[in-house]
């Protein structure tokens, strides 16, 4: 290993310069405020609008191998492209799930005839996936789904709920994650399928989150008839399948993030000259500058666990467990953060609109955030993953 | 971009975890903290012998010139190990004011001393007010007969009773100024002001009208408190780089524990409510082995940031070590009360170390007037 060197290498800033400068002439100049006003189908166009500009620019899946349309890049310049992403405020790519998840899964076990099928139209946001795995009874215990599919000569007849899917309205292909052997318990006995959602039988039901958005919904299959060639992988080994991605998603989700945050700190401080608080700014008062301060320390923090998690990934070339650690400290950071905006900001911080600071984003971070800890896997489940996987620990279930 | 030790660091690491398991185990650690000073003078002959005295000092005047990276790195290591005596005071504290402000004279005689393993040293700063600030200094010097005299008194002094001399912050025609007063000045007495953790001594240190020769002064103005910053901030990283190591430690020790004690017919540490608090106190010092290494790196580099990475570094081990002491304990029950569990000597480390150059209260404040009362904001 060579020195410690916190600076980006020249090949690593050249990459930036040019992903910047892209950003900077193609990233929509009203993005932000049509963010607030438009109806979700609208912004949902304009969302695959984008990512086929981007994916034009031969930016979409840039992790994704060469050979299936990506660029190749090293985790680093992943990294890189996450965070200008979310420095230059861009709007995010419509086919996240698949170009983040079920696209490299795609590539690790598809066949050659559904590579050809399925990966082009993914990077140009033609076809958008979601995801289906967790269902009403099984949430933190992913191994215990029930969905139903059943070999019925050369298709495969799906019956089941999920629940908690991102995009399923929007999406024109889901990710199932099926019991196909009914004796099976647990891990074993699941089998990965790609399910049309035109297909008869399938509806997706909205489901109203706190925020008052519909982010997820309820897919229900009743008697789905699903061709045997959609299945990925070996049937009975779809927990594999499932598990080698998501954990990819973990290692570079963070960078972004992290980015937002710091925005929104440096958006905070400058309210914090503005606002009063006892007759003077707010910036002037002990406590409020104990708990910014705080929260600058949090958010340097995370920064700096990424770092470090990242170079030692691009050795290792597998995401470890580390994944967790980040996901347990972002998602309480963030529970922090937004309450002490909350404070800071007063009266005003309760505020959806109509006068509302910042058009009401800091109402809205306050709620949202509290789903962070419990989307992706809940705090819970992350420290359970960090005692046994990190420290050695029993299993405890 | 590459943030991780280089073999070359890890290696210096993994001797110096060697080193430390062979020469100072617990045993030692607790026969050191029953003694009146922690010193052990053949112990700090082999830890000279090692090259740590002059990690930092230049090659010119007898040391090794390391970066502030190689100092974490084995500073992580003494943490670990709890490691007794002055090192910290007389490498970073003293070593590193008398690197910055010294005259060639001074640094070739006192750090050539102290890569030698000649001379120990510390730095006495607090007095009564108890407050890290320079402008709160008020102790009294005057210039007599070609000379100093010292008056006043300084508290909260680390190792000063085997101290062969000692860098003293006094108040010179109204202006901050650094003397180095020898441990043989009349009129200067050491009393020991016995404290929670027994591996670094505290002392009041009193000045009866101590006579210091003109070449006893080491800066004053901007340049002393300049001086005083850079051997704090040095300090500072090198403090923080032993609580991430004590932190380790306290993680093995509760997870072995966690794995062997049994309770209801099975391991603790399969209970989820002592997973957890193991899997905080892995964030705890993870967190702070990413903050104490960025700053260390920070400063090596003097980047504009290092100010504000070394005040993180130090307000948030200070929490963590603390609550990683807090978890270690309440894993180990009634076993982590005790006084034959090392846990406490570690707990007790804690509490001085996030005392010392400023607790996490006092770094947020600093991160507050470098972030939150920046001009381009003031300017509105």
């Amino acid at each position: 290993m060579t020195n410690m060197d916190l600076n980006l290498t020249p090949d690593e800033r050249q990459f930036r310069d040019e992903v910047r400068a892209w950003l900077q002439a193609n990233v929509p100049k009203d993005w932000e405020s049509r963010r607030a006003t438009e109806d979700m189908k609208d912004r949902f166009a304009f969302l695959r609008e984008w990512q086929k500009k981007v994916f034009q620019a031969g930016w979409a899946g840039i992790a994704w191998p060469k050979e299936f349309g990506g660029r190749g890049a090293s985790l680093m310049q992943q990294v890189i492209f996450t965070e200008e992403m979310a420095r230059a405020t861009a709007p995010p790519l419509a086919n996240v799930l698949g170009l983040m998840l079920i696209g490299p899964t795609i590539v690790n076990y598809g066949t050659d005839a559904q590579k050809k099928r399925y990966l082009a139209n993914i990077l140009s946001a033609d076809e958008i996936w979601c995801q289906g795995f967790s269902e009403p009874n099984a949430g933190s215990d992913l191994a215990g789904i029930r969905t139903d599919a059943h070999l019925d000569g050369d298709h495969y007849v799906v019956n089941g709920q999920k629940v908690w899917t991102s995009y399923g309205w929007a999406a024109d292909w889901c990710a199932l994650l099926t019991r196909s052997d009914p004796t099976s318990a647990k891990h074993h006995g699941l089998t990965y399928i790609l399910v049309d959602m035109k297909s008869p039988g399938v509806e997706v039901r909205a489901l109203r989150q706190m925020t008052g958005e519909t982010e997820f919904n309820e897919l229900f299959f009743r008697d789905v008839r699903v061709p045997i060639e959609n299945v990925l992988g070996k049937v009975g080994e779809g927990w594999g399948v499932a598990m080698g991605t998501l954990m990819h998603e973990r290692a570079t989700l963070g960078a972004g993030i992290q980015i937002t945050f710091k925005r929104q700190f440096d958006r905070l401080t400058e309210l914090s000259h503005i606002i009063e608080r006892n007759g003077r700014p707010a910036a002037e008062d002990p406590v409020i500058r104990q708990k910014l301060a705080q929260s600058y320390i949090d958010i340097e923090i995370m920064r700096l666990n990424q770092m470090r998690s990242v170079t030692r990934m691009s050795q290792s070339g597998v995401p470890g467990p580390e994944g967790s650690i980040q996901k347990i400290f972002w998602s309480e950071l963030n529970q922090r953060f937004q309450q002490v905006a909350s404070e800071l900001l007063g009266p005003y911080a309760q505020l959806t609109s109509g006068g509302a600071i910042d058009d009401g984003q800091w109402a809205y971070n306050y709620l949202r955030s509290r789903g962070n800890t419990i989307e992706a896997g809940t705090s819970e489940i992350q420290r359970n993953i960090v005692g046994h996987f990190v420290l050695g620990l029993p299993k405890s279930y | 971009m590459q943030f991780g030790l280089s073999e070359t660091q890890q290696t210096l690491k993994n001797t110096t975890r060697q080193f430390l398991a062979a020469e100072c185990p617990s045993s030692e650690v607790r026969r050191l903290i029953e003694t009146d000073s922690a010193f052990d003078s053949a112990l700090w002959k082999k830890m000279a012998d090692q090259g740590w005295m002059g990690i930092l000092i230049p090659e010119e005047y007898g040391g090794f010139g390391m970066g502030m990276v190689e100092m974490a790195a084995v500073l992580e290591e003494m943490g670990r190990a709890l490691l007794p005596g002055p090192y910290l005071s007389t490498v970073l504290l003293a070593g590193s004011a008398i690197q910055h402000a010294g005259s060639e004279a001074q640094k070739q005689q006192y750090l050539g001393a102290i890569c030698r393993g000649e001379a120990k040293a510390t730095l006495a700063f607090l007095e009564e007010s108890a407050c890290w600030s320079p402008e709160r200094v008020r102790m009294h010097a005057y210039a007599h007969n070609g000379g100093y005299v010292l008056s006043g008194s300084k508290r909260f002094v680390p190792d000063a009773a085997v101290a062969d001399f000692v860098v003293c912050a006094a108040r010179l025609d109204g202006e901050l100024a650094l003397f180095i007063v020898p441990s043989s000045a009349s009129g200067m007495a050491a009393r020991p002001t016995p404290a929670l953790d027994g591996t670094r001594k505290l002392y009041e240190l009193m000045f009866d009208a101590a006579a210091v020769p003109e070449g006893a002064l080491l800066a004053k103005g901007d340049r002393a408190v300049a001086a005083l910053e850079h051997a704090f901030a040095v300090s500072t990283v090198g403090l923080v780089a032993e609580m991430v190591g004590g932190m380790q430690r306290l993680l093995e020790i509760a997870v072995e524990y966690a794995k062997t004690r049994k309770q209801f017919g099975r391991p603790i540490g399969q209970f989820q409510a002592v997973q957890h608090m193991c899997a905080d106190m892995l964030v705890w010092s993870e967190s702070s082995r990413s903050a104490a290494y960025f700053a260390a790196w920070a400063m090596s580099e003097n980047t504009p940031e290092a100010a504000t990475a070394v005040s993180v570094a130090k307000a948030y081990a200070s929490d963590s070590y603390r609550e990683v002491g807090n978890r270690a304990i309440q894993v180990h029950g009634g076993m982590g009360f005790t006084w034959e569990n090392d846990v406490h000597l570690y707990y007790r480390r804690a509490k001085g170390s996030e005392i010392a150059f400023g607790d996490a209260t006092w770094h947020r404040e600093r991160i507050a007037k470098l972030v939150v009362d920046r001009s381009d904001l003031l300017v509105r």
